[in-house]
């Protein structure tokens, strides 16, 4: 897919390659290397590295995935097995993780794309403090991931001393209601956390994308006489259609990987194991190695899924950079 | 520059940047003043865990867990005290000098082939960089779950659990991809002109590297080399599979950190501003860039 959305790209980079080529002769034949070996060096060592790094790893993960491999019984290893996929697909706590994972990534992707949208528009304007708010906006997004678990779990969700509880007490007075978030709502505990964490990252893209709007187009509308709506409805919405989708794409890939969160407020009890943390269990407690390969597989096809359309996404917005 | 040459285009470039900014809807006051305050509203209630997190890391334990939160209780730095051993004596020195060592080591590794790929992809490309782009970009697609397994049952049979070295390969590879879109994005914008005056010149490419191309892109550099940082120094799923208690980082430290029973409130809190720190000062050190690295390069 990359190959054909990025062929006109190329084909350009090489036309402008080509024209570069015509004036100077001695410039001309240190350019024009025809085996291209002197071009390709310098990118070899990030490549080969990334190659032994990445690809081989997740090779080995999909032959284990067809293997039955326990590392506490060293003599049953063999190869040739669908189990793993079986167990993976029939077990219900499975099931479950698979369904959390699905349930968790579209929620704060969402939540958190809406609010950033909102958030952009507003911090798009000129008011007092523009800065400072923008600011405050992006902290979240720099407090380290178990930092901001731990932070959530013992200082805001804590029934007894927690900031909600202890708010709720301050506005109701004693009487008031004192839920203990994490035990009652564990999976939403964890989602209005993540949602905390990623606005933050979904307000910059979007911020960025209103900011690169085309202020002839925008002026043009004014003068026509459209009213905030109008240029919101047809100019700013268009426009931002692909920020939309980059900042929802990227949060998905990012969001599907949530481990800290998990580890750190429930270690997957209550329902909130998701398949990150599943596969972390079925490595590190159960020490199935074929199972815990299925399990990753099964990650990486939903995250291929979502890639797809990552892809296209940025290779449209590169295309356009490069033209 | 262009100002003392040519005044005119620049004072129409002014006259149409005040007629943009009209067009943006800058213009009506009332409309900003109430999206002022509802700014505000918002981005305090952001804030406010942060700052939460930072007062109670200054409360003594009992006042740091009162129902409702004693907000203006005496400030103390007992929780710093505790948190760095003062009466447990559990040093909270090596993890957080092994983050050091891996995200830092692993940074400047990142950059240092970065460079040379990115000029490889943009200066002088070779014939499929766009595939060549994509290929970097789809591993960062693929889940640190994916190669989990193998990278842990080929540490447990060479000898390499628990060492640091290991995982700042590691996490090389995870940021390099982010390294080579970023460092790309910063080359594309470097005039032609310059590399062809330069190889006129004669000048070789570590000379070209050296001379031009590293001076020019050293902002994009830093602000690469940052947002790297952050993403090793913050990173749990393979550190606390691969390591433990030797190479053990401050996310694994800081996992571990809440056995304890009783009053800890105050000390996590410090905890978790401490470990922080480092992100926080290098997040707003790339403010400006940090869309930038976020979305891979993509957007600028």
């Amino acid at each position: 897919m990359a190959t054909t959305t990025a062929a006109p790209v190329d084909a350009q980079a090489e036309a402008k390659a080509a024209k570069k080529k015509e004036p100077k002769p001695p410039f001309n034949e240190r350019w024009l290397d025809k085996k291209g070996w002197s071009r390709r060096v310098p990118l070899l060592p990030a490549l080969v590295f990334t190659i032994i790094l990445t690809q081989i790893p997740f090779v080995a993960t999909l032959i284990i995935s067809f293997m039955n491999w326990q590392a506490n019984y060293p003599n049953e290893i063999a190869f040739g097995t669908l189990n793993n996929y079986v167990t993976v697909f029939t077990d219900p706590a499975l099931r479950s993780s698979v369904f959390f994972t699905i349930v968790l990534t579209v929620t704060v992707v969402v939540v958190s794309l809406a609010l950033g949208l909102g958030i952009s528009l507003l911090l798009n304007r000129s008011f007092f403090g523009r800065g400072a708010v923008r600011t405050m906006m992006i902290t979240p997004f720099l407090i380290v991931p178990v930092a901001a678990a731990l932070l959530w779990k013992h200082a805001l969700y804590n029934p007894v001393y927690g900031l909600f509880n202890g708010m709720l007490t301050l506005i109701f007075g004693q009487n008031a209601p004192q839920p203990d978030w994490i035990t009652d709502f564990p999976r939403l505990a964890i989602e209005l956390q993540l949602i905390w964490y990623w606005t933050p990252f979904m307000t910059l893209i979007l911020l960025a994308g209103l900011q690169s709007r085309p202020g002839d187009v925008l002026e043009a509308a004014s003068v026509d006489g459209a009213n905030s709506w109008q240029t919101f409805r047809w100019i700013t919405m268009p426009h931002m259609r692909r920020y939309l989708e980059l900042g929802g794409l990227l949060g998905s890939i990012y969001v599907v990987q949530t481990f800290d969160t998990v580890y750190v407020m429930t270690a997957g009890s209550l329902g909130t194991a998701n398949l990150p943390y599943t596969v972390y269990e079925t490595l590190y407690s159960a020490q199935d190695y074929g199972l815990a390969s299925a399990q990753g597989v099964v990650v990486v096809i939903f995250s291929i899924a979502i890639a797809t359309f990552l892809l296209r996404t940025v290779s449209t917005l590169f295309a356009e950079e490069n033209r | 520059m262009t100002t003392a040459l040519a005044p005119e285009p620049s004072k129409l470039a002014n006259q149409r940047r005040k007629s943009n900014a009209k067009a943006r809807g800058l213009g009506s006051r009332r409309g900003n003043v109430i999206a002022g305050i509802v700014a505000w509203i918002i981005g305090i209630l952001f804030v406010f865990p942060v700052f939460f997190m930072v007062l109670t890391s200054l409360h003594s334990e009992p006042n740091a867990s009162t129902n409702p939160p004693s907000f203006f209780a005496p400030l103390t730095l007992q929780g710093y005290k505790e948190f760095f051993g003062a009466s447990s004596g559990a040093s909270p020195w090596p993890p957080l000098i092994n983050s050091a060592i891996a995200s830092i080591i692993s940074t400047i590794l990142v950059i240092v082939l970065a460079i040379p790929a990115a000029y490889a992809l943009s200066v002088r490309p070779i014939k499929k960089w766009t595939d060549a782009m994509f290929f970097f970009l789809s591993t960062k697609m693929l889940p640190a779950v994916a190669g989990l397994l193998p990278l842990y049952i080929f540490a447990k049979y060479l000898g390499l659990l628990d060492n640091i070295n290991y995982l700042l390969i590691l996490y090389t590879a995870m940021n390099l991809p982010i390294a080579v879109w970023m460092m790309r994005s910063f080359l594309a914008d470097i005039p032609v002109e310059l590399f062809e005056a330069a190889a006129v010149d004669g000048a070789g490419l570590i000379r070209t590297l050296r001379s031009i191309i590293v001076p020019i892109i050293s902002p994009g550099i830093a602000a690469t080399a940052l947002i790297c940082f952050i993403f090793a120094w913050n990173e749990l799923l393979l550190a606390n599979t691969l390591t433990s208690v030797v190479a053990g980082t401050a996310p694994v430290f800081l996992t571990s950190f809440v056995t304890s029973q009783g009053l800890f409130l105050a000390k996590v809190c410090a905890a978790a501003t401490v470990v922080s720190l480092p992100v926080i000062i290098a997040g707003f050190a790339a403010q400006d860039k940090l869309v930038q690295g976020l979305s891979l390069g993509a957007v600028k």
